[in-house]
């Protein structure tokens, strides 16, 4: 599904991704989990196609595409999605208006018919029920006075309408509180398939209780410094991240 | 329009396609007395105009162009090279769609304009069942079956006179200033519409009606007065581009509410811009004005400008009947090297009177987008009420917003609040756009239409329409 290898970043002049490899395949949850400024937004904003960003070296190939090769809505089209960490907001655009444009952009890139307003409604109503949202919440502006557990459910609600083979979660359980973070993960778990692939960046290993991944990376000054099963992040829980780090010799 | 009066209209014979007659003369350029005279006479006009028209020119020899907003450039427009009398002209008719210009039929389908009207606007040779003279004529006579008055401001002077005498020129007088004088002196035509008492107009009143609209006259003027308890609501404009020789339209719009009446009066304006130096554009001075000069009257603006190189034009309102309300709604866009100085004046002079306004600004490219507003509130004007809110939107790097509001009141008891924001459509907003699926164009115009919905919301459902999709197509290339 990913395959990124060797990839370099940089943001203003400065390197922040020092040689990342990492292999997705369909259906797999990966982890990504590391100290503040160790690259984890870089890298899940170099996936997305943020033009802020440039990779210096490497390369990153998505179900056998270049991906650099791609804009960020072209990504999108082809399956790849980013679920924010601050969810930005859009006064006077409602809700119901950006999911329904962004439906039909996918469907229309992929040879799909586009939806009407009435068959749109019907979806975005099953949907609804994944994340425990009331329909009012459609015809407010977008994320314009949501609070912060309603941000996240949000992009989650995205992803299940839009039905991503990529789903790249940039710290969704920050700001959550316990009753937010067992709505948002309950979501996520359902929407897990054998066609579709996750990658959580998160800080805490509290999220990982929810959403069981099957490989846990640590992330640490711009590189993976080491890969594990789901049992790595009870490690990290109860060693701390200075302890691996010294281990692997980065601190 | 019913099923009956439908067929009927389906079984009409075709009658003559949409040509007036070809008059052979036009006024070599340059302005006089003797030129007015001329103008009147053509025009058949009874004596009281003419002199209207002499008097405001006299007057008009007397004042000098204004160049108090000396940021606007423009070079000097030479009053004498203009010819102030022209024959409606027949446009040079085509064959098909195919030999319009490519770029004008693209923005026609971007404003998901119908191909017959496509086909119309463009000058091709229309064979429609029925056209729309016909289509004009059956509405006129609905509407002058209710008392409704609607025609041109020339067939008003010649069918209505008292009414065109008692009203002209009582909320914009000649002196009002220099290009509502000189528009005084020589305006050709117009709409004039008249509304009884107690009477509520069934439909949207749209110049579109009016013959020869889509020849929009350099200075028009137009008289709407809506009688006691009456209600109208007034479509000007389109959204096709339209493009004219002449560079200056400086019209005259008078609005007149009297008891308990209501005018609602909808601009959607794209005239040509200019090339993308900005040169060959239109300058759109105009002069509206409205008198609520009833008790309980309510007169509502709401435009949607995105043509002309300059845009020049504060339709204002005067609060003078007891209990009446004032309201300005307003998205104006600028460009590439356009330049819009556009707002309102306020003016309350009775007691609870009520005004809002809302305007958005929009600029782009290297446009200039000025809001300049007049809230006055006067001694007598106990109890009034004004709520403004200004907003500016900046496209790229090279633009510019400013605002201008002035508040002047004098009296106590006034509540005038403000509220002005400016901000940048940023590149979160666009990225999540993208991030979705949506191309950078589009999420440009669904955030744009955010920003401007509070004012779209305002425009009849038709011509919202229209505008959302006029603004995708004013702001193409604004980013990236």
């Amino acid at each position: 599904m990913l395959k990124i290898q060797n990839c370099h970043a940089e943001i203003d002049n400065k390197t922040i991704l020092r040689g990342i490899n990492l292999d997705i395949k369909p259906g797999e949850v990966h982890a990504i989990m590391g100290p503040n400024g160790s690259g984890k937004s870089t890298l899940a904003n170099v996936l997305a196609g943020r033009g802020s960003y440039t990779l210096t070296q490497g390369s990153i190939r998505y179900l056998d595409q270049d991906l650099l090769e791609l804009s960020p809505e072209q990504r999108a089209q082809a399956g790849l999605f980013l679920a924010f960490q601050y969810p930005v907001e859009i006064p006077g655009v409602s809700n119901v208006y950006l999911l329904k444009a962004s439906l039909n952009a996918i469907r229309k890139a992929r040879g799909e018919k586009e939806l009407d307003a009435m068959d749109f409604l019907a979806l975005v109503k099953e949907k609804l029920k994944l994340v425990e949202m009331d329909q009012d919440f459609l015809y407010r502006s977008v994320n314009e006075g949501f609070s912060g557990g309603e941000k996240k459910r949000n992009e989650i609600l995205q992803m299940a309408l839009l039905e991503p083979k990529l789903a790249v979660l940039d710290e969704t359980d920050s700001g959550l509180d316990i009753d937010a973070l067992k709505i948002v993960s309950n979501g996520v778990n359902r929407l897990r398939s054998p066609q579709r692939s996750m990658i959580l960046i998160t800080h805490y290993q509290r999220l990982l209780d929810y959403i069981k991944p099957d490989y846990v990376h640590i992330l640490a000054g711009g590189k993976i410094i080491r890969s594990g099963d789901f049992t790595l992040a009870q490690t990290l829980e109860k060693d701390g991240y200075a302890t691996i780090l010294q281990e692997e010799s980065v601190a | 329009m019913t099923d009956a009066a439908l067929d009927k209209l389906l079984q009409q014979d075709y009658q003559h396609g949409f040509v007036s007659d070809i008059e052979s003369d036009t006024l070599p350029c340059g302005l006089s007395e003797s030129v007015i005279r001329t103008i009147s006479a053509k025009k058949n006009e009874p004596e009281f105009l003419l002199e209207w028209r002499l008097k405001a020119y006299r007057h008009w020899l007397t004042l000098s162009e204004p160049h108090w907003a000396d940021y606007m450039h423009y070079p000097a427009i030479d009053y004498q090279a203009i010819s102030y009398y022209s024959a409606p002209k027949v446009k040079k008719q085509l064959k098909s769609l195919d030999e319009v210009d490519p770029e004008l039929l693209r923005t026609y389908n971007k404003l998901g304009i119908p191909l017959k009207e496509q086909e119309f606007l463009a000058g091709v040779a229309v064979d429609a069942v029925f056209d729309s003279i016909s289509v004009a004529t059956t509405f006129k006579e609905k509407l002058r079956g209710m008392g409704i008055l609607f025609c041109s401001f020339s067939e008003a002077v010649q069918e209505y006179p008292e009414l065109v005498k008692k009203y002209l020129g009582t909320v914009v007088p000649p002196q009002d200033n220099f290009f509502a004088c000189l528009n005084s002196a020589v305006f050709t035509d117009g709409s004039f519409c008249y509304i009884p008492k107690g009477v509520r107009c069934p439909m949207e009143l749209s110049t579109y009606f009016r013959i020869n609209a889509a020849n929009t006259g350099q200075f028009e003027r137009t008289l709407i007065i809506a009688d006691e308890g009456s209600t109208v609501s007034y479509l000007e404009g389109c959204t096709a581009p339209q493009r004219d020789e002449n560079q200056l339209h400086a019209a005259v719009v008078e609005l007149v509410a009297l008891d308990n009446a209501t005018i609602k009066y909808s601009t959607v304006q794209n005239w040509y811009p200019g090339d993308k130096e900005g040169k060959g554009g239109i300058y759109n001075f105009v002069t509206k004005r409205g008198h609520c000069r009833g008790v309980n009257s309510k007169i509502s603006w709401t435009q949607v400008e995105t043509g002309s190189a300059i845009t020049w034009k504060y339709p204002s309102v005067i609060l003078q009947g007891d209990h009446s309300t004032g309201e300005f709604y307003s998205v104006a866009v600028a460009n590439h090297k356009q330049q819009a100085d556009t707002g309102t004046k306020m003016i309350h002079i009775g007691k609870n009177t009520k005004s809002t306004i809302l305007s958005k600004g929009i600029s782009a490219g290297s446009g200039q987008n000025t809001y300049r507003g007049l809230v006055r509130i006067a001694p007598s004007a106990e109890n009034s009420r004004n709520y403004t809110q200004c907003d500016s939107l900046l496209i790229g790097d090279r633009c510019t917003a400013h605002t201008f509001p002035s508040i002047e009141t004098k009296n106590q008891t006034a509540q005038v609040e403000h509220e002005a924001s400016a901000s940048k459509i940023s590149d979160d907003q666009l990225f999540y756009c993208q991030q979705r699926g949506i191309a950078t164009e589009d999420a440009l115009s669904l955030i744009v239409n955010g920003f401007c919905k509070a004012v779209f919301k305002e425009l009849p459902m038709e011509f919202a329409v229209e505008a959302q999709k006029l603004l995708g197509v004013s702001l193409e290339g604004s980013i990236g």
